[in-house]
């Protein structure tokens, strides 16, 4: 059924058709419209059997999702940016425990400085957790790749984490088509667990375990996200076959055919991506796009495949390796044929700074003309940077870093390219 | 009071045979049919507290649900003393997530069997001291707040045993630990400093909130018994001493856990709703000074030249317990 409705509203239908069990909900922008969806839904009694809690913290939400799995119900709970990082310490133990919780991350920046607003440094800080992390393109995709990952993790028992942009796609008003109860319980079937705690068959869940057998059950962990290389692009096609769309999969190509220069991206930004090739490609510019839908497991083969020809890439990230560049183009660099000389990495929309068609046309021409760094900050404002970097070397007492960049911006405007 | 303790004077303690008793008036461990939910084999030290009471405890608990139990554990010396991968000594289901969750992991356990109608399937989560009223109190508090179906069971043995010995908010003023040692003018653990978890949790006003040590087993059971007939949110508080941490013998255990009973150190009540229903009575009150002489966390006190004005303190303090509950048997010592 289409359906013009908010990303969140999209995201909580999608959770509610695949009958969750226990819900946990703690608030935390731009995540928060999503809980309350379901938390109307379960009171207004539409998911019965499900126990809606409201927790007290983010490690309590995902405590009480590992407990309610463990236990062989249908886990969810969502949150963003801080959020996530007060749960990692659960956020590792569900993976470790594999235990297929199923939770949204509205992608927000990490303070200090707070920032509410989008960019990927929530959940990449958490790449190495042992979740699955699927990034949302748009709502559609945000609502299909949730009902695909309560397949996957059920199939698999690990968690997965569905990444969609915080306001972005959280908050935008989109088209999106709704399916029906029929088809996603075509797709989904109930939930078996592979351990359970039941007093008719006492198991101990989570013993400790020595240098004798630690290797191996994080090698274990490490094969089980190499098996959803294979299987994530079969539900992919499954998907397609029951809901007549596609969706999910490990990476999206476009126009990638002849591309000599190609630009890596995850998340809606690849929206704003595709636009701006296209009025390169019509200029006769060679330039494609691979879209990361899957970022853990890292799609190597996929990755290498659709860089095969490139004779540059781009690397377009909301995220920052303080001291190194990138977080993707790490990654990406790893699965490329070519030189990591070629791979550029230019960080841009952090703490939900706006990238314009403008500023990408841009960056994408000086890589072609071999003119971008090796590491861009798309849209930096060099000056007030250099202001501060002046101060403090004058000055011992330069004061707090965020107050002293904000007076010297004054009226504080949007930066809009 | 819940429990009737049965004095036999004649053998000069507080335990008594089974089978002088009637079947009914019998311990849960007397039973041949006992679940052995802690079974042997484990790896707790020698007169471990914890050990005793989490095998009282959680046999009680089997007993009272029909053994439909589900327990979630904090990390801790209960957690790693009962299972080193590939063993474990639980005969029941049994989870370890993590140090700070096991309360929030069994709200999640029983908001499970809730949605899979096996409402008959009780939970249960167990932590120590430093696992309940430090780093698990947020979870904690949650858990009593939201008033969830589970029974929160502390084994406290006043400081951070698995790590080596440092200061928990558990940890009494005047305490030697590692993070606290008598040193220069230090004279241990600060006074003024420190939870009273059974009270905060009396002050969520959750169903059942008791204490008790591992000196009244019996009582220990009975509490348990109680606990599980109330559903919602219930809170045990279980002195545990620990030989190692405390510097007593590991055959004082149970001398160590009485004598915290009798001083006033340690009140042992219940409370239902808020509000203290029952107080077990000290039968013959006892000077602080015989209880903290035997444990060398407590030796500096005693160092010549001493500090009886340390010790006055901490006799305050079981004086003001003793009369916060009216723990004196005036029946008794009439």
């Amino acid at each position: 059924m289409l359906k013009q409705v908010e990303g969140s509203a999209a995201v909580a239908e999608a959770v509610a058709l695949c009958r969750p069990e226990v819900i946990c909900a703690y608030p935390i922008s731009p995540q928060t419209h999503i809980v309350e969806g379901l938390g109307k839904l379960v009171s207004a009694g539409r998911l019965a059997p499900c126990e809606f809690i409201n927790v007290e913290s983010e490690f309590a939400a995902m405590s009480v999702a590992i407990g309610a799995s463990a236990a062989g119900a249908r886990a969810y709970t969502a949150t963003a940016s801080q959020g996530l990082l007060f749960m990692a310490e659960a956020v590792f133990n569900a993976a470790g425990l594999g235990l297929p919780i199923v939770m949204t991350v509205a992608n927000r920046a990490l303070g200090a400085p707070i920032n509410i607003w989008n960019d990927h440094t929530d959940a990449l800080s958490q790449r190495d957790c042992g979740w699955i992390q699927l990034f949302a393109e748009d709502n559609q995709e945000a609502l299909d790749l949730h009902i695909q990952a309560f397949r996957l993790a059920e199939e698999l028992s690990l968690p997965v984490m569905v990444c969609m942009d915080g306001f972005i796609l959280t908050h935008a008003y989109e088209r999106v088509d709704l399916p029906t109860q029929e088809q996603v319980d075509a797709y989904l079937p109930p939930y078996e667990p592979r351990q359970v705690l039941d007093p008719a068959d006492p198991v101990s869940i989570g013993a400790m375990v020595g240098p004798e057998a630690f290797m191996e059950v994080r090698y274990l962990a490490h094969a089980k996200q190499r098996q959803a290389l294979e299987l994530i692009p079969a539900w992919a096609d499954e998907f397609k076959r029951v809901f007549g769309r596609e969706s999910g999969g490990l990476a999206h190509t476009y126009r990638l055919e002849d591309a000599e220069t190609v630009v890596v991206a995850l998340g809606s930004v690849l929206g704003t991506i595709k636009d701006t090739v296209d009025e390169l490609r019509d200029q006769g510019v060679r330039i494609g796009v691979l879209g990361i839908t899957c970022f853990r497991p890292w799609p190597t083969a996929a990755v290498r495949a659709a860089l095969a020809n490139a004779k540059r890439v781009v690397v377009l990230e909301k995220s920052l390796a303080v001291g190194l560049g990138g977080i993707v183009s790490n990654n990406v660099s790893a699965s490329y044929p070519g030189s990591p000389d070629d791979v550029h990495t230019v960080v841009a929309g952090l703490g939900g700074r706006a990238i314009t068609r403008a500023s990408l046309r841009r960056v994408f021409t000086e890589a072609i003309e071999g003119r971008l760094e090796h590491v861009t900050f798309l849209d930096l404002d060099h000056k007030l940077v250099e202001r501060v970097l002046a101060r403090e070397r004058e000055q011992r007492r330069s004061g707090p870093i965020a107050e002293g960049i904000l007076k010297d911006l004054g009226v504080v405007a949007a930066k809009i390219g | 009071m819940t429990h009737q303790p049965i004095r036999f004077y004649q053998t000069g303690t507080f335990t008594v045979g089974n089978r002088l008793l009637a079947q009914e008036q019998r311990s849960v461990q007397a039973q041949a049919g006992r679940t052995n939910s802690l079974n042997s084999g484990h790896r707790a030290c020698q007169g471990c507290g914890e050990a005793l009471g989490a095998r009282y405890a959680i046999d009680a608990a089997m007993d009272a649900t029909n053994r439909q139990l589900v327990a979630a554990n904090a990390t801790g010396c209960l957690e790693v003393f009962s299972t080193p991968y590939p063993e474990t000594s639980w005969q029941i289901p049994w989870i370890h997530s993590l140090f700070g969750n096991a309360a929030a992991v069994a709200t999640g356990i029983a908001a499970a069997m809730r949605v899979k109608g096996r409402e008959n399937v009780r939970v249960v989560a167990q932590g120590g001291d430093g696992g309940t009223t430090d780093i698990g109190f947020g979870c904690l508090s949650g858990m009593f707040e939201r008033n969830d179906d589970v029974l929160y069971i502390c084994y406290d043995n006043e400081a951070y045993m698995n790590t080596g010995v440092q200061r928990s908010s558990a940890t009494p003023p005047a305490a030697r630990t590692n993070t606290t040692m008598p040193v220069g003018s230090s004279t241990g653990a600060r006074f003024g400093q420190g939870k009273n978890l059974p009270r905060i949790a009396m002050a969520h006003e959750i169903p059942y909130v008791a204490t008790a040590t591992v000196a009244e087993l019996r009582d220990l059971e009975a509490k348990v018994r109680r606990a599980m007939e109330f559903r919602g949110a219930r809170y045990i508080h279980i002195l545990v001493p620990c030989p190692l941490g405390w510097g007593h013998g590991s055959a004082e255990t149970i001398r160590m856990a009485r004598l915290a009973k009798e001083t006033g150190i340690f009140p042992v009540f219940e409370a239902e709703h808020g509000e203290v229903t029952n107080v077990s009575k000290i039968r013959r009150p006892l000077p602080v000074e015989e209880y903290l002489r035997p444990q060398t966390r407590f030796a500096h006190l005693f160092k010549p030249p001493g500090h009886p004005e340390i010790i006055a303190r901490l006799q305050q303090l079981a004086d003001r317990n003793i009369r916060r509950y009216g723990l004196l048997d005036t029946e008794a010592a009439s």
